[in-house]
C-alpha cells in the first residue's frame, strides 16, 4: 500500500510540474497575469508531494517490505538500521528520487520565500526549475521506478555492497546530491533572468545563497568522499582521479566561480554575462557528474549502477537542458551587458583571473576524464591519472593560490599596486621562508610538494590579512567567511602537500609479539582474535603503537568478511596526533602463519580533511552574514514603506 | 588404496580447480607485500608503481590495491628494480604486455597530444579572453571620465 502511493504522489507530483511550467509560461505572455498567481502555490504543493513520496521510500527501505523490487535488490532484514536507511539512496532508483525531492523542495522554497527578485523574474525562475524537473520525473516514472513490485515477495534482500556499508558513506551522496541540486536552481535563476532580461545585482542576490548553500555541501561532500576513500580502501590514499571523484570536483570548481563571480555582479554590477554562464556550466557540471556516476560509463570502484539505457537517458537530458540553456544565452547574449568596468588592478580583476583559473582546472579536469572515452572511439585504450592531473592541475591552482592572497586586499574597481606592496611582503617572506625550510630539511622531495608547502604557507598568513585594520567585532560576517574559506584551502593544500612529501610507508609481515617501526612510531602486534559484527565477522588486530618511546596507544586494525551480499573489506586503524596520523591495516595470514600488516605515518594528513572542514566553514559564515544582510534589508525596506504608506494616509 | 584414492582426488582436484583459481589461489608473489631493504630503491619502486594502474580494480595505482595481480604486479617492479632496471624500461615492458591503459603517466604518442596541447590552448584562450577585456576596460574608463 505504502509502495502505490508513494508511486501516485509521485505522478501527482509530475502533473504539477506541467501545469507549473505551462501555468509560468502562460503568466509571462501578455494577457496571461491571472495564471501568474498560482505558480508559488503550484511549486510549494509539488515540493510537499514529492517528499511525501521520498518518505514512503524510507518507510519502505526501514521495513525491509521486500515485495518491491529495489528493497529487495538492496536491502537485507539484517541491516543494521543506519544502512536500511541509507539503503534508500544507495542505489540508482533512489538515488534519482532524492535527486528530484530535494530539487522540488527547493523549488518550493524559493516560491516561499524570494521576494527581492522581480516577479515576472521569479515565475520565469520556477517554469525554469519545473522544465528541468519534468526530465528527472519522466526518468524515474518511465525507466527507473523506485516502487516497481515483485510479482512475488522475495525471501530475502540481496543487501547492501560491503564497501557502501560505512557511516561517512550513508551519508556522503545525498550530500553531494543537495549540492548538485543546490545548483540547478543557480541554473533555473540564470534561465529565468535570461528570460525577463532581468540579469543584474537583483539577481545576484538571490541567485548567492543557493550557490553558497550549494557549495557548502559540496565542499563537505567530497571533504568526506577523500576522507572515505582514505580509510576505507586501505592503501592510505585519499585522492584517486577517479572518474567519480572528478564529478563531484567539476562542479565545485564551477559552482566556486559562481559564487566569486555572482558576489561581483551582486555589490559592483558587473561581470553579468560571465555570471551567467557560468550559472549554466555549473549545472552541466553536476548534469556531467551524475551522468558519470549514474550511467557506469566510466566503469570505477564507485560505479554500481551499470546500465546503459540509463546512460543515454541523463544524456539526452543533458543535451536537452545545456543545449537549451546555451541557445537561449546566445540568442539573449546582446541583451546582456557585461556591466560596470573595472581596471587591470583592482579586486574585480583579481576575481576574474581565478575564475579564469578555475574554468583553467574545470577544463583538465572535465578533458582528462572524458579521454580515456574519447581514445576509446579510435580504438586506444589509456589511462589518464595522477601523473597528468596533478602537474597540469598545478599549473592554473599555485598562480590561482597566489593571487588569492593579493586579491582581497585590492580595492574595488580601481587600485593602486604599491598600496598594498609592504603586506603583500609579508606573506610573500612566509612563502620564502617555507621554500628555504623544505629546501634545507628535506632535501629531495619533489617539486609540487614543494610549491604547494610554500605557497600554503604564505596563503595561510595572507588570507587573516584582509582584517588587518578593520574593527573585527563589526567586520561583516561575510567577510569573516572569505578569511576562514581561503585559510582553509590554504590549510588542505598544507596537509596534501605533507602527505604526498613526508608519508613513510611500512609493509611487514609480522608474527604476534614481533615488533615494527614506521617513521617515528614504534608498534608491536599484540595479538589477532577474531570478531562478530551485525553483519560480519572479522580478524581484529591488537596493536601497540608509541610514538618516539612515549606512552603507548592502542590499535585494531580488522579485516572484515560480509555475509550479505559475500565481500571483504579491511578497516583500517587510524591514531591522530597533532603532527600526524598512524595508518595501520591487517591483510592476510601468509603461508608461514605471518600477518600481513601495513603501517604509514603520515605528518600533517589531517590537516588536509580539517582544512576542507574550514572551507565549508568558511561558506557557512558568509550563508549566515548574507541572509542575516537580506532579511535585515527587507525590513528597513517593509519599515520605509510603511512610514511612506502612513505619510500618505496622513495627508 | 585410501591413499591412492585421497592423492588421485587430490590430483584432479589441483588440476581441475588450480587454472579456474589460478590468482586468487596461489600465495602472493614474495615482493608483493614486502618492501626493498635499499630505501632509495623502494623509493624509486614505489614512484613507479604509483603511475603503473591496476588492471582488475578501477582509478586505483598498483600501490594502492588488495587485487592479487596488482600483487604481482608489485612484485614484478619491485624485483626488476632490484635488479638494476630502469623505470620507464619497466615501464615500457609493461605496455608492451598490458597496453597503454596500464601506464597512468600518458605516453608520447600521438594519440596522446592533444592531452598535453589542451593546458597550453586553456592558456592561451584565458590569455586572449583577459587581455581582451582589459584592453577594452581602461580605454572606455577613459572615455567616460
Amino acid at each position: 500500500m505504502i509502495a502505490e502511493i508513494g508511486l501516485a504522489v509521485l505522478w501527482m507530483a509530475a502533473a504539477l510540474a506541467v501545469l507549473q511550467l505551462f501555468a509560468g509560461f502562460s503568466a509571462l505572455r501578455p494577457g496571461g497575469k491571472a495564471l501568474a498567481g498560482v505558480v508559488r502555490p503550484l511549486a510549494v504543493m509539488q515540493g510537499l508531494l514529492v517528499a511525501l513520496s521520498f518518505m514512503a521510500l524510507i518507510d519502505l527501505f526501514l521495513e525491509t517490505d521486500l515485495s518491491v523490487k529495489l528493497v529487495a535488490a538492496n536491502s537485507h532484514s539484517m541491516k543494521p538500521f543506519i544502512f536500511k536507511l541509507a539503503g534508500t539512496w544507495g542505489n540508482h532508483e533512489g538515488s534519482m528520487l532524492l535527486w528530484v525531492t530535494i530539487m522540488a523542495v527547493s523549488g518550493g522554497v524559493v516560491a516561499l520565500v524570494e521576494k527581492r527578485l522581480r516577479e515576472d523574474t521569479l515565475i520565469a525562475t520556477l517554469a525554469g526549475q519545473a522544465f528541468v524537473s519534468l526530465g528527472f520525473y519522466a526518468f524515474l516514472l518511465l525507466s527507473s521506478n523506485p516502487f516497481e513490485r515483485l510479482p512475488e515477495p522475495a525471501p530475502e534482500g540481496m543487501g547492501l555492497n560491503p564497501l557502501l556499508q560505512d557511516v561517512g558513506l550513508a551519508f556522503h551522496p545525498p550530500t553531494l546530491y543537495v549540492g548538485y541540486v543546490g545548483l540547478s536552481v543557480a541554473f533555473s535563476f540564470a534561465i529565468g533572468a535570461l528570460i525577463t532580461r532581468d540579469v543584474g545585482p537583483a539577481f545576484a542576490r538571490a541567485m548567492r545563497p543557493w550557490v553558497l548553500g550549494a557549495w557548502i555541501f559540496l565542499t563537505i561532500g567530497i571533504t568526506a568522499g577523500s576522507y572515505w576513500a582514505y580509510y576505507t580502501l586501505g592503501w592510505g590514499g585519499w585522492w584517486f582521479w577517479d572518474p567519480v571523484e572528478n564529478a563531484s570536483l567539476m562542479p565545485w570548481l564551477a559552482a566556486t566561480a559562481l559564487l566569486h563571480s555572482a558576489s561581483v555582479l551582486a555589490s559592483r554590477n558587473a561581470l553579468r554575462a560571465w555570471t551567467v554562464m557560468l550559472g549554466v556550466i555549473a549545472f552541466s557540471m553536476s548534469m556531467v557528474g551524475t551522468f558519470l556516476v549514474r550511467s557506469g560509463i566510466l566503469t570505477s570502484v564507485h560505479a554500481f549502477a551499470v546500465d546503459p539505457e540509463r546512460g543515454s537517458f541523463i544524456l539526452a537530458l543533458l543535451a536537452i537542458y545545456i543545449g537549451g540553456a546555451l541557445v537561449l544565452f546566445g540568442v539573449r547574449a546582446n541583451t546582456v551587458t557585461e556591466g560596470e568596468r573595472f581596471s587591470l588592478v583592482s579586486r574585480e580583476a583579481s576575481l576574474v583571473f581565478n575564475n579564469v583559473m578555475l574554468c583553467g582546472i574545470l577544463a583538465i579536469v572535465l578533458l582528462g576524464t572524458l579521454y580515456p572515452l574519447m581514445t576509446e572511439a579510435f580504438g586506444a585504450k589509456v589511462s589518464v591519472g595522477p601523473p597528468y592531473f596533478n602537474p597540469v592541475g598545478a599549473i592554473f591552482a599555485l598562480p590561482m593560490m597566489v593571487m588569492m592572497a593579493v586579491g582581497p586586499l585590492l580595492r574595488w574597481r580601481r587600485d593602486n599596486p604599491s598600496r598594498i606592496s609592504a603586506t603583500v611582503a609579508v606573506p610573500a617572506l612566509a612563502s620564502a621562508l617555507a621554500l628555504l625550510a623544505v629546501v634545507l630539511l628535506a632535501p629531495g622531495i619533489n617539486l609540487l610538494p614543494m610549491l604547494g608547502l610554500a605557497v600554503g604557507a604564505g596563503l595561510a598568513l595572507a588570507s587573516w590579512l584582509p582584517l588587518r585594520g578593520r574593527n573585527l567585532r563589526r567586520t561583516p560576517l561575510s567577510v569573516w567567511g572569505m578569511v576562514v574559506g581561503h585559510f582553509g584551502l590554504a590549510v588542505a593544500l598544507i596537509g596534501a602537500a605533507s602527505e604526498s612529501a613526508f608519508s613513510t610507508e611500512r609493509l611487514a609481515a609480522m608474527n604476534v609479539g614481533d615488533r615494527q617501526s614506521v617513521g617515528p612510531i614504534t608498534l608491536r602486534l599484540e595479538s589477532i582474535e577474531p570478531v562478530a559484527g551485525p553483519n560480519w565477522t572479522a580478524l581484529e588486530a591488537t596493536i601497540s603503537a608509541s610514538y618516539k618511546g612515549g606512552a603507548p596507544v592502542t590499535l585494531h586494525p580488522q579485516a572484515r568478511t560480509f555475509s550479505s551480499p559475500p565481500g571483504e573489506r579491511t578497516e583500517s586503524a587510524l591514531h591522530t596526533r597533532w603532527n600526524g596520523q598512524l595508518y595501520a591495516v591487517l591483510g592476510n595470514e601468509g603461508d608461514d602463519g605471518r600477518w600481513q600488516m601495513r603501517f604509514w605515518w603520515k605528518p600533517f594528513v589531517p590537516l588536509l580533511w580539517l582544512g576542507g572542514l574550514l572551507v565549508a566553514f568558511g561558506g557557512l559564515l558568509a550563508l549566515i552574514g548574507r541572509v542575516a544582510q537580506d532579511v535585515k534589508r527587507l525590513r528597513v525596506n517593509d519599515k520605509i514603506a510603511f512610514r511612506k504608506a502612513r505619510q500618505e494616509a496622513l495627508k | 588404496m585410501k591413499r591412492l584414492i585421497l592423492a588421485i582426488w587430490a590430483t584432479l582436484s589441483v588440476l581441475l580447480v588450480v587454472p579456474a583459481l589460478a590468482q586468487d589461489q596461489l600465495p602472493p608473489a614474495p615482493l608483493a607485500y614486502r618492501q626493498l631493504d635499499d630505501p632509495v630503491l623502494e623509493a624509486k619502486a614505489q614512484r613507479l608503481m604509483e603511475t603503473l594502474r591496476c588492471l582488475k580494480c578501477q582509478s586505483q595505482s598498483i600501490a594502492d590495491s588488495d587485487a592479487p595481480m596488482a600483487g604481482d604486479m608489485r612484485h614484478q617492479v619491485r624485483s626488476r628494480i632490484a635488479a638494476g632496471e630502469d623505470p620507464e624500461a619497466i615501464r615500457a615492458w609493461l605496455i608492451e604486455r598490458y597496453g597503454d591503459y596500464v601506464s597512468y603517466a600518458p605516453q608520447n604518442k600521438p594519440i596522446m597530444w592533444p592531452l598535453f596541447a589542451a593546458p597550453l590552448v586553456i592558456l592561451l584562450l584565458a590569455a586572449i579572453l583577459l587581455r581582451g577585456r582589459f584592453r577594452r576596460g581602461p580605454a572606455k574608463a577613459e572615455r567616460a571620465e
